[in-house]
């Protein structure tokens, strides 16, 4: 096992916290970051059953101000900003001039004038160059990743524990929709949103209160079972969600069609950066597209691992691991449109064996709604 | 918390010699970097193992370890429970949790291992660099 020196990592505000409760941490994206606290596997019942709160200060934040913000959000994004509300987010995708994703990202309306992105922490300084070097509309861009702590509160009881430490009626907030109000007396701007696949919140706030607010989240929750997570467990809730991570099932090769993110892509709101090659990748059809697999025997397919369809190879298991939930292995990859149907066998080769797996639809893991 | 009748190498797995035979597992060092242990690969019960060889594998939710002999020998027996319950190998990693049984070829091999006292001090120093 290799633990890069942490002395070139990034630091969240919450990095001594972190060590000192005794996490396990990980470079992530260049941040040290707590991969796990009590161990994945109890972090993702957790959240599934109860809640979880994680850390995720790492993410960037990049405001887009000014008369064009909305022009300048529409021109580098593929979704349709425009029919945002004030107080709504999207999901979303930056774009390169070829529809590949430079990134994706959640897009949150917080007035005509004033457009709040949230970004991987390892793109941010990219997406911020990208979407600088595209703005001839001259709308304001700041980098604003260091003004701003997150914290994701997520399972099926974020809300009422988050109603304990608020004025605002957090339970009448619709999903994907924000607000800004007080959290233990810190300004806050609070999400419906999340990337665990259940229901949930993420909140941004200055970094100077990151150690207030995490303990008493952490004290507010502990009846209800609420324990802090890692990114360990992050990964395996949003791959049973079958939700996208950047650098994994979706980069710079990648496309929306491809990755079955159609629905952020919205080619009648008009003009945007890869529009022309989505318009006719639309019509002429994708090579390849993102499937879920779920392993027939005990092992294991993995991130990187070969896939074969009737011995030949098609391409590498984009995520791949245990779904804790489903107590099954599952994975995401890439195979022919023609060989895309649930049911499908396919081979990931582990160490040199090919191990069976069936083509399964995405997500794998559905919450119960109210 | 390292038994002292055991011997440790540096890829983190134990042996435990008794008359010609090994008994092999992982230390609760490795146990806890690897995390939640999910799945075992065993070796055949008969095939050949060498001192500081591959024997199988062994995953966590999160990663894959493999597994290095400390001795050569045989494969006499695999603690085959474990395919069902994989998280022994956290609960009990020195005992109940033990991987595989091999008949020795060479017993002299384990002058080149650690002993607890060694082991001990060699985790420390992996400790240090972590949290430097």
């Amino acid at each position: 096992m290799t633990t890069q020196a942490t002395t070139e990592l990034r630091k969240t505000a919450l990095h001594s916290t972190h060590r000192r409760m005794g996490a396990k941490m990980v470079n992530f994206g260049g941040w040290d970051m707590p991969l796990e606290y009590s161990g994945i596997l109890s972090e993702h019942e957790a959240v599934r059953t109860r809640a979880g709160l994680f850390d995720v200060s790492h993410m960037g934040e990049i405001e887009v101000r000014g008369g064009s913000a909305l022009d300048l959000v529409q021109h580098v994004t593929c979704n349709d900003a425009s029919k945002l509300a004030v107080g709504q987010a999207q999901y979303s995708g930056l774009m390169t001039a070829r529809g590949t994703f430079v990134d994706d990202l959640l897009v949150h309306k917080i007035s005509d004038r004033h457009y709040f992105l949230c970004v991987n922490a390892a793109n941010q300084d990219g997406d911020f160059a990208h979407i600088r070097a595209n703005n001839p509309m001259g709308a304001g861009v700041e980098n604003s990743g260091e003004r701003f702590s997150q914290l994701a509160i997520q399972g099926p009881k974020a809300a009422s524990i988050l109603a304990q430490l608020t004025a605002i009626r957090v339970g009448e907030l619709k999903y994907y929709s924000f607000t800004f109000g007080d959290i233990c007396d810190v300004d806050c701007l609070i999400a419906r949103t999340g990337y665990t696949g259940e229901d949930g919140f993420e909140i941004y706030f200055e970094p100077r209160h990151s150690e207030q607010l995490w303990n008493h989240f952490l004290e507010a929750g502990s009846a209800d079972g609420l324990i802090p997570c890692g990114l360990g467990a992050r990964n395996t809730l949003r791959m049973e969600a079958g939700m996208c991570l950047y650098g994994n099932e979706i980069d710079e090769t990648t496309t929306p069609w491809e990755a079955g993110l159609g629905w952020i892509c919205k080619l009648e709101k008009g003009a945007f950066l890869g529009r022309g090659v989505l318009a006719e990748q639309k019509h002429a059809g994708v090579q390849r597209k993102l499937i879920g697999f779920e392993m027939l025997d005990k092992r294991i397919g993995r991130d990187g691992y070969p896939v074969t369809i009737s011995g030949r190879p098609e391409g590498r298991v984009t995520s791949g691991g245990p779904s804790p939930t489903l107590k099954k292995n599952i994975g995401m990859a890439y195979v022919p449109p023609d060989q895309s149907a649930v049911g499908i066998q396919i081979g990931i080769e582990i160490r040199g064996q090919s191990a069976p797996a069936r083509i399964v639809a995405l997500p794998f893991y559905n919450r119960h709604r109210k | 918390m390292y038994p002292t009748d055991y011997r440790y190498t540096k890829d983190h797995e134990w042996v435990k010699v008794n008359g010609s035979t090994g008994t092999i597992g992982i230390t609760d060092y490795a146990q806890n970097e690897l995390g939640d242990v999910v799945f075992v690969e065993f070796p055949k019960v008969g095939v050949r193992v060498e001192a500081g060889k591959s024997f199988g594998t062994v995953e966590s939710v999160k990663a894959v370890s493999e597994l290095f002999c400390p001795l050569s020998g045989e494969v006499a027996e695999i603690n085959s429970q474990l395919s069902d319950t994989p998280e022994k190998i956290n609960q009990d990693p020195h005992g109940a949790a033990w991987l595989i049984r091999v008949k020795l070829s060479n017993p002299n091999e384990i002058a080149s291992l650690m002993d607890a006292k060694a082991y001990e001090a060699y985790i420390a120093t992996k400790t240090r660099e972590q949290s430097a």
